[in-house]
């Protein structure tokens, strides 16, 4: 591996990382108002959180760049109040990652809390548990696989992801340069895919190990869950 | 510690219109299925709301509808034991156990921790995870999560109707001794009369969502009244009496207030006091001191009350010394022998009507 292909590499497991890991919270959250909770506005709660998946891509970076570029109608205030800056940086990159990624990991999680029996929730109440203890003792333990699930899923969302990405923050190197668009950049050069190919392999392996990772922790949180 | 409640719960067009009283020691809540007696549970436990009403534990308003209170089920220090014990699969017994410690008003001792786990004899559980755990074993655990929560009033959700036989009489005895030791209030929820023999103080029959018929247990089964409210196959009387002798031959006798009554062999020593169910189906009355039956209990009793329904059977209520008994018979019977209240007559029960699992120490 070059020092080139390393820089690229990290920076798309730094990006991935955080998408999952930052956007998890809000994913919990949600998937828990929309599978448990009953409020007005509800449904279009649950659309929002499923447009990334629906929209083209390019629709949902130009969407970010709007509300998140240094002009953005967040962006600016982001940027003056706390000095988050997501324009043309890695950390747009892994914004944008993380919310085409949100509505898989949604999903999985929504799964999750939709499957838990909710008579142990009720018996953790009777023994004095207050609702904020019954979910963080009971319910989030319980649903640890779904989780799990959720933040592959969102992982593998934000690892390969490219066309929100490339729209939202461009494609720097050293920046905002990851996997795909550089493995684009390169086949857009003529005799570049020789070196594309090796960045496809090095994606390729990344994807299996993660997957094989993913595998081995969902297995041992069912077991736990499941009681054996 | 004493449960005042009266409250309408309409549950999807069922109306449970509940009013009861349950003081200390065991309340047996019995109804056939589909009777509400699991939603009146839930509805002290802050599981469902009922839409108007009361619900008062010792001082304390669980539930108040014309004054908007609505304590939340973790305060309201009320014990659950589920039909299905729901243990915390992804906890061990111990920190199943733990668990409740832990948001316990006062939380018990260690010793207490101890003394219960022995008479539960969950000791080489602790280690275990709940799927590895028999019915029986985890229903004693249940028990064990719900006491350490140091609840006011325990309740109990038909807690062996998930277990076979053998398991069931591996369990009662358990619940026997909580209710001889504790000072805890209980309801009890079942539909086993033989449950309601051993565990018993106060009854609540429960029809179609109303309480129809409650007091001291023995007062309740013992009213010919009632037999059509607890059903004509479970309906009987709750004597009391005193082990007095166990023969060769299989058989023990117990003394009553007024008469010996011979069963089959019964648990427990010779002096031993016993309480025991005589089903009114398995009364035959007698205008003279029978001979040349093969019965062997014959008691001279004294007519109390003859309660004719719309149907075949008649509901007798008799006294034998101090215990009362029921008996129904036909109302063609009751023609033919003109039985009349005040009169006296002979009880005749056969001995393998009264099986060990309808004797209960007491």
């Amino acid at each position: 591996m070059t020092g080139a292909e390393l820089a690229i590499v990290a920076l798309s497991l730094k990006v991935a990382i955080c998408a999952a890991l930052f956007s998890l919270p809000f994913a919990i959250l949600t998937a828990w108002a929309l599978a448990r909770g009953a409020f007005p506005g509800k449904s279009i709660l649950n659309i929002l959180v499923h447009l990334p998946l629906v929209l083209p891509p390019v629709v949902t970076g130009y969407g970010l760049l709007i509300l998140f570029g240094k002009q953005g109608v967040l962006g600016g205030p982001l940027e003056a109040w706390f000095g988050i800056s997501f324009a043309f940086r890695w950390t747009g990159a892994a914004l944008a990652a993380g919310v085409m990624g949100f509505p898989l990991m949604v999903r999985a999680i929504r799964l999750g809390f939709e499957s838990v029996d909710q008579g142990l929730e009720q018996a953790a109440a009777t023994l004095g548990a207050s609702k904020r203890a019954v979910f963080g003792r009971v319910t989030l333990p319980l649903i640890t696989p779904a989780i799990l699930t959720g933040v592959v899923l969102g992982f593998a969302k934000a690892i390969g992801e490219f066309g929100a990405t490339i729209t939202f923050v461009a494609s720097i190197p050293g920046q905002t340069e990851t996997l795909p668009s550089a493995i684009y950049t390169l086949l857009q050069v003529p005799g570049g895919e020789t070196a594309a190919l090796r960045l496809i392999l090095l994606s390729v392996a990344i994807s299996i190990a993660a997957l094989v990772l993913s595998e081995m922790l969902a297995r041992r949180a069912a077991k736990r869950v499941a009681g054996i | 510690m004493s449960l005042r409640l009266d409250f309408k719960l309409n549950l999807d067009g069922f109306v449970l219109d509940a009013q009861m009283n349950a003081g200390a020691g065991t309340t047996v809540l019995f109804g056939h299925s589909g009777s509400g007696k699991t939603s009146l549970i839930n509805a002290v436990a802050g599981i469902s709301t009922p839409q108007s009403g009361r619900i008062v534990l010792g001082d304390r308003v669980l539930f108040d509808a014309a004054r908007k209170i609505n304590v939340p089920m973790h305060q309201r220090r009320i014990g659950y034991v589920f039909q299905d014990a729901r243990l915390f699969p992804h906890l061990s017994v111990s920190q199943n156990l733990d668990f409740a410690g832990r948001y316990a008003k006062e939380p018990s001792k260690p010793y207490e921790r101890e003394h219960l786990i022995e008479i539960l004899g969950i000791g080489p559980l602790l280690a275990r995870r709940p799927a590895a755990l028999s019915g029986g074993e985890k229903q004693r655990v249940a028990l064990g999560r719900a006491l350490l929560s140091k609840p006011e009033l325990l309740l109990l959700d038909e807690p062996l109707a998930a277990l076979d036989q053998a398991r069931k009489q591996e369990i009662l005895p358990y619940f026997e001794k909580l209710r001889a030791q504790n000072g805890l209030a209980m309801i009890y929820v079942t539909h086993d009369m033989s449950e309601i023999v051993r565990l018993a103080d106060h009854l609540v029959v429960l029809r179609d969502g109303q309480c129809v018929a409650q007091g001291l247990a023995e007062d309740v089964l013992a009213n010919p009244a009632n037999i059509k409210l607890i059903g004509v196959q479970d309906a009987g009387a709750l004597v009391r009496g005193v082990i007095h002798e166990h023969c060769d031959d299989g058989l023990s006798t117990i003394r009553l207030s007024s008469a010996m009554l011979t069963v089959p062999r019964v648990h427990g020593p010779v002096g031993q006091h016993v309480r025991m169910r005589l089903r009114a189906q398995d009364v035959i009355l007698s205008l003279t001191a029978p001979q040349g039956l093969s019965s062997q209990n014959a008691i001279e009793a004294q007519i109390t009350k003859i309660l004719k329904g719309r149907g075949p059977g008649v509901a007798v209520g008799l006294r034998a010394g101090s215990d009362r008994l029921i008996a129904r018979i036909t109302a063609r019977a009751l023609d033919q022998m003109q039985l009349k209240e005040g009169q006296k007559i002979w009880a005749i029960v056969k001995a393998n009507a009264v099986p060990p699992a309808a004797i209960a120490g007491g």
